[in-house]
Parts: structure tokens; sequence; C-alpha cells
């Protein structure tokens, strides 16, 4: 009877301490879900979805508060992936949102006229423009994330949207059309 | 000369072609009179684009480096000749994309004036590293069409012994007889650039295989080689089938190994490097010489005198055509690379880059009409990658790019055979191209989201702490100043309580006074 109720009581002791190794060494900081979720938004960072930011829209969809179908720049790739994790049926992008963009842009400033107030720089969300008081601001476009968050703050109207530069490097084939003319192994 | 009894393997599928190489392998490879403008593309390697180093206007000699590398997987760029640089602007490129890409315009001053050359007196003498920094310095490519930079893959690291270097003049590919050209005419630059190599990989032994449907290569290279009076390199003759020439195809014909699933060919200690790469190698570091020029094949029905001509990089491909005459009167379309594996271009106003190997001129046929795939399995019988290409397409064409994966995707060689044997005119390459282009562009997106994530936290982080910063500062100046309120508040208590405990001292005097007077009245009482 007594080496019993010690045995239990160590093991009752060993498991707690295991348990509460676990939980410290395996702890998990935030909801997997939203993670999950997070990690197929395009981190646009835009707003458009109606949330702060894309962790936010992750989580009002985590605990069903928003639709999958709200995010432009992630368009039907993001919304099919979306429907994918969470098993249920994709949707078209809701149209009050916003549209989806035919290809990817990014801003630039034009460095004439801009006069330095940093009210751009206080807009942009991944803190990709670069500038100090009444000095010229610059973009750094690998980083800029194309939300045109920066555009309305501007008091004279300086920032474009243009698109991505293409590089041979990075050119895609397009998808092959009937009539793209190539004869594939068909050159002998 | 292991010719005879070394056991060959077979791979999987693969094609007999015809193999129209004759046309173009009659006379000796011609060398291409100087163009007047030679315009040097900054991209002509895999990897970064080199960064110019000269202005419009500078001098140059030949040989002198015009651009270097930027980064690690990138090649610096030469002078193909002396002259005057007379523009740097983004112009088109032999490229599927024909988009334009920063060039170098260099105007010949017709001298050819070479500029001072450094070669390495004894390689055998030189350290790996020497020697890589001079392949490296040089500019040299992959020359098989390819164009990764040659000194990473003579860098297997610390943790591969390298058993095997492999030369590739399998040349497989129809048409195309560069290679075959190069190893009748330079057999010793072959031999000197395959030791070049081997010291510098510390290879085990080292292998040239030529497909057997080049006899006057093999010979030549044999001849060099006894000459030589060195016995150090194996000569093989492979059999010749499409596209034994792929890397992966001939390390299982010669030696029976295969690597990895998208793995490299280091994991089974083997490096293969094409010939004409190897006599690049010889001349950087033999001669000092750059690479500034290369053997192309210029062929096709719609040629006149099919051949091989010693270009130097830059000069325009209509150059090169003009000089094996045009059939004239028909209408043509040009391919660049061979028949299977090339791509067609539109417009023939480019010029010669490194990996320039071939230009096919054929005249322009209608596309043939595709059907639906009828599901034979002629292409998975072919595929020397052993994949199932009509999967790959039907994955490809519904741009399931997971599923595609899941069939190995990227184990195809973008070889050609299923195109060329399906029955429904499937262009079944095109779609794979596509697929693969469009999961790097994914990758390239997801890559790009985790940097905007990462960014966007440490914003949200900053933001936060300024905050908690100002907050701080807010308590900390309410204390303050709640303090001075509380140090007026305590004198004001005091003095209340001072007050307080005098109007009790006085009263308590007043009532002594009282209770002595009231004492005797009182005393009697409490005694009752
Ligand atoms: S719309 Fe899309 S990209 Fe923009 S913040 Fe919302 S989830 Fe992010
Ligand atoms: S060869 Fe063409 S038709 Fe036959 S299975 Fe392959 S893709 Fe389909
Ligand atoms: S192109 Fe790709 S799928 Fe087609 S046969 Fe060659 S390796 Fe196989």
């Amino acid at each position: 009877m007594f080496t019993a109720t010690v045995t239990l009581s160590l093991l009752a002791i060993l498991f707690g301490l295991i348990l509460g190794y676990a939980a410290v060494r395996f702890k998990i900081d935030s909801d997997p879900v939203v993670d999950q979720i997070d990690a197929i938004l395009p981190q646009t960072q835009c707003g458009q979805c109606s949330y702060p930011g894309c962790h936010p829209y992750a989580e009002a969809i985590s605990n069903g508060e928003a639709d999958i179908n709200r995010c432009p720049p992630g368009g039907e790739a993001t919304i099919q992936a979306l429907a994918d994790l969470l098993g249920v049926d994709p949707k078209p992008l809701d149209p009050e949102a916003g549209e989806v963009k035919p290809e990817k842009l990014v801003a630039i400033i034009d460095e004439q006229t801009c006069i330095g107030c940093t009210l751009c720089i206080q807009a942009c969300p991944v803190d990709a423009i670069l500038g100090a008081a009444k000095q010229m601001h610059t973009i750094i476009e690998s980083e800029c994330t194309g939300c045109e968050l920066c555009l309305p703050p501007c008091p004279v109207d300086c920032i474009l949207m243009v698109p991505v530069k293409q590089s041979a490097n990075h050119w895609k084939w397009p998808f092959p059309q009937p009539s793209a003319g190539l004869n594939e192994g068909g050159n002998l | 000369m292991n010719k005879i009894n070394r056991k060959l393997w077979k791979y999987h599928g693969g094609l007999h072609l015809e193999e129209h190489k004759s046309i173009s392998t009659g006379q000796q490879s011609a060398l291409l009179p100087l163009p007047k403008r030679l315009t040097i593309p900054m991209q002509q390697h895999i990897g970064e684009a080199a960064h110019p180093i000269v202005d419009v206007g500078d001098k140059v000699l030949k040989g002198e480096m015009i651009a270097e590398a930027s980064g690690k997987v990138s090649a610096p760029i030469h002078a193909p000749t002396s002259g005057t640089i007379v523009e740097i602007a983004a112009l088109p490129v032999p490229h599927p994309s024909e988009l334009n890409v920063l060039t170098i315009v260099l105007e010949s001053d017709g001298q050819d004036q070479w500029c001072e050359r450094y070669p390495i007196e004894n390689y055998r003498h030189a350290s790996s590293e020497q020697l890589r920094e001079r392949i490296h310095d040089a500019g040299i490519v992959g020359l098989g069409g390819a164009g990764f930079p040659s000194y990473i893959k003579l860098n297997p690291g610390q943790h591969f012994a390298i058993e095997t270097l492999i030369l590739n003049g399998a040349e497989c590919e129809p048409y195309i007889t560069c290679d075959d050209q190069l190893m009748r005419e330079r057999p010793e630059a072959i031999l000197n650039g395959a030791r070049i190599m081997r010291h510098a990989l510390h290879a085990k032994r080292c292998i040239i295989a030529i497909e057997d449907n080049k006899p006057d290569a093999f010979s030549a290279l044999n001849n060099a080689l006894s000459q030589s009076g060195q016995n150090d390199i194996e000569l093989v003759m492979v059999p010749t089938l499409y596209p034994t020439g792929g890397e992966r195809q001939l390390i299982k014909v010669l030696t029976g190994k295969e690597p990895p699933s998208q793995g490299r060919t280091l994991d089974i200690g083997i490096i293969c490097h094409n010939v004409a790469t190897a006599a690049a190698v010889a001349d950087a570091i033999i001669d000092g010489t750059p690479l500034i020029s290369r053997i192309v094949t210029i062929t096709g029905e719609a040629i006149s005198t099919p051949q091989n001509i010693i270009a130097p990089v830059g000069a325009p491909i209509e150059e090169l055509l003009d000089f094996a005459g045009r059939e004239s009167g028909v209408n043509t379309q040009l391919i660049m690379g061979g028949p299977m594996m090339g791509v067609s271009l539109s417009n023939t106003n480019l010029p010669i880059v490194k990996t320039s190997n071939c230009f096919l001129l054929q005249p322009a046929e209608p596309t043939k009409p595709e059907s639906p795939c009828i599901r034979c399995g002629e292409c998975a019988r072919v595929c020397p990658a052993e994949l199932l290409p009509q999967q790959l397409y039907w994955h490809s064409r519904a741009k399931e790019f997971e599923k595609v994966q899941e069939y190995n995707l990227f184990d195809c060689i973008e070889c050609g055979c299923c195109s060329w044997v399906c029955p429904s005119n499937i262009p079944l390459v095109h779609y794979y191209r596509f697929a693969k282009t469009e999961v790097w562009a994914q990758e390239r997106e997801k890559e790009g989201a985790n940097i905007a994530r990462r960014r966007h936290e440490f914003r949200l982080e900053r933001q936060e702490k300024v905050e908690r910063e100002k907050a701080e500062r807010m308590r900390k100046k309410k204390a303050m100043l709640k303090d001075k309120e509380g140090a007026k508040d305590d004198t004001a208590k005091k003095a209340a309580i001072q007050a307080a405990m005098d109007r009790a001292k006085a009263k308590r005097e007043a009532n002594q006074v009282d209770s002595t007077i009231s004492a005797s009245d009182s005393q009697p009482k409490s005694e009752l």
C-alpha cells in the first residue's frame, strides 16, 4: 500500500515535470490556424480587406468574423488556398474590397516634386521608404509591396504606381497558345 | 584507351533521330571577319547580370574586363576586340523573352590589339583556389548551353570527394556540330583543360565521352593523347542516342549511377563539364585569355553553306547567317539551339553570346494542329527522365502547380522527346517551361511576402515600443506631478494634524483644569 502510494506520487510528479517542461519547451506563441491563414495572405498590408493588415484579417477569418474573399492583392489564388485550408467552398472576390490588378505595381517618388514631409514614411506598412524631414524621399523598390497606402497622405501627389521592371531572369513562359508557332521537336 | 572493354549502361527511353550533322562538318571552322559593332549583353550566364565598369567614350583593348561579376553566381565580361565603348543601354538579347537587357556596345578599331595577359606558367603548381579564381576572372561559363559559371562547378567544397570528372562531348542533338568541330581542331586544348579541371577538383579520374557518330573527333583526341605521352584521360565512345548529352543520362551510361532526384551529380562524386568549357579553361590558364569568342554552328535547310564559325561575343547573328549564306526566296524561321531543345527567335538582329552554340535557319513551316491527348503513353515510353509527361501536361495545363511538382516536374530536362513522339502534336515542353517559371515566380512571391511580413511585424513592434515609451514617460510625468502635489498635501496635512494636536492639547489642558475642579465634585459620586 505504502509502496504503491509512493510510486504513484513519484509518477505524478514526474509527469507533471514533463508536462511543465513541454509547455515551456514547445510553447506556441500564437494560434496556429491564424498563422496558417496569414502564411497564405500576400502580406501587401494594404488594408483593402477592411482590417489593418494581413494578420488582423487572418484573425478575423479564423474566428469567423470575416469571409475568405476580401483580399484583392491575393486574388483568386489566395481565395482558393484559403478555401482548401479551411475546407470551405471558394467564392468570387468581394467587389466591395476592390479589384485584382492585372500586374504587380510598385510606388516610385518623383524626387523633383517631393518636399520631404515624411507623411509617406509614416504610412508605409513595411518601412520601404527612406528619407528624413525636408530631405527628398525614395522608395526601396524591392521592399515595396504595392499597397498604395503612401499615395493619399502625400500633399503634393508626387508618388506614382508603376509596373515592376521585367528582368530576363524572372521572365515567365506564357501559357501555351494553340497558335504559338512553336514546332517543338518538330524543327527537324 | 578503354574504348573497347568498358562496360556501358543504358538509360530509359531516348530517340534515334536523323542527325543532319555532316552538312556542317565538311570544312574547317571559319573565322568571322571582325564586325564593326559588337553588342555585348551583361546577362550571358545563369545568375546575376554583370555590372559595367566602363563608360561611354572609353577606349578598351581586346581581353580587358568591361563588366565585373556581381555576386557569387555571376561572371565578368571582357572586350572581344579593341575599340571604343559607344553605348551602354538596354537592348534586345537572344532569349525567348525578347526582353531588353543592359548591353555594352563596342565599336571596333580594327586593330584587334590585345591587353596584357598573364598566363599561369605551370598549373600543376597552382592551388585549386588560384585556378578557380583565374577561371572566374576569365568569365568562363558552361558552354554546352546552360551558362552556369564554371568556377562554381570546380568547387565541390570539403565534404565531397570527386571520383570522376566527365567531359561531355556527346553532342547528341541533331544539326549541332560545334563541339565535334572543336574536338577535331583543338584536341590539345580540350585535353589540357581536362587536366587543369581535374587538378583543381582533385578528381581521381577523368573521362571524355563522345558519341560514336563522331569518329573523327575521337581519333583527333586519341592522337593528341598519345602525342602528349600521358595516359591520364579515358576516351569513351558512347552509342548515339538522343539525349545522351544530358548530364544525368551521360552519367548513367558511363557509370550506371543516378544522382538523387533534384540532387546534384556532386552527391555521387561526379562533376560534368562540356568539352568547349575545357578548351576555354585551357585558354584562360595557359594563355591568360578570357572567354571572348566561341565556335558557333550555323546550319539548317535555309543556309547555303552550313558550317562552324568562330565569332566574337557580341557579333550580330545576321552577320554569321550572311557569312554562311542564306537561301534566297524562302520564308525562314530562326531557332537558337538545336531542333529539339532550341527556342524560336523572331528577331535576327541579336548578338552571339557565350552560350550560343547553334543557330538553325529552317524554312518556316505551319505549326501542326494540336489535338487532345489520347493517352497513348508514347511520351512516357521515350522520356529519359522516366517521368509521366502526360500527367505533367494535364497538371501544367490545369495550373495545378503542386500536383505537377509531385510528378517531378523539375526532373524534366526539356529534351523534347515527348513532344517529338506525341501523335496529338501537343507542345508538351512549352507547358513544362510555363509551369516551371510559374513555380519559381510563386516561390519568389512567397519569399517576398515573408520579407514583407517580417518588416511589417518589425514596424508594429517599433510603433508599440514608441507607444510604450510614450506611455512610460506620461506615467512618470504624472507621478512626478502627483509627488509635488503630494508634498504640498503633506505639509497641509501635517499642519492640520499639528493644529488638531494643538487643539487637542489645549482642550486636554483646559479639561485637566476642569477635571481638577470637578474632581472634588465627582469624587464622592464615584464612591457611591
Ligand atoms: S487586403 Fe489582402 S493584402 Fe491587403 S491587408 Fe488585407 S489581407 Fe493583406
Ligand atoms: S504522347 Fe501525346 S497523346 Fe500520347 S499520352 Fe503523351 S501527351 Fe497524350
Ligand atoms: S521533355 Fe521532360 S517530360 Fe518530355 S521526355 Fe524530356 S524529360 Fe521527359
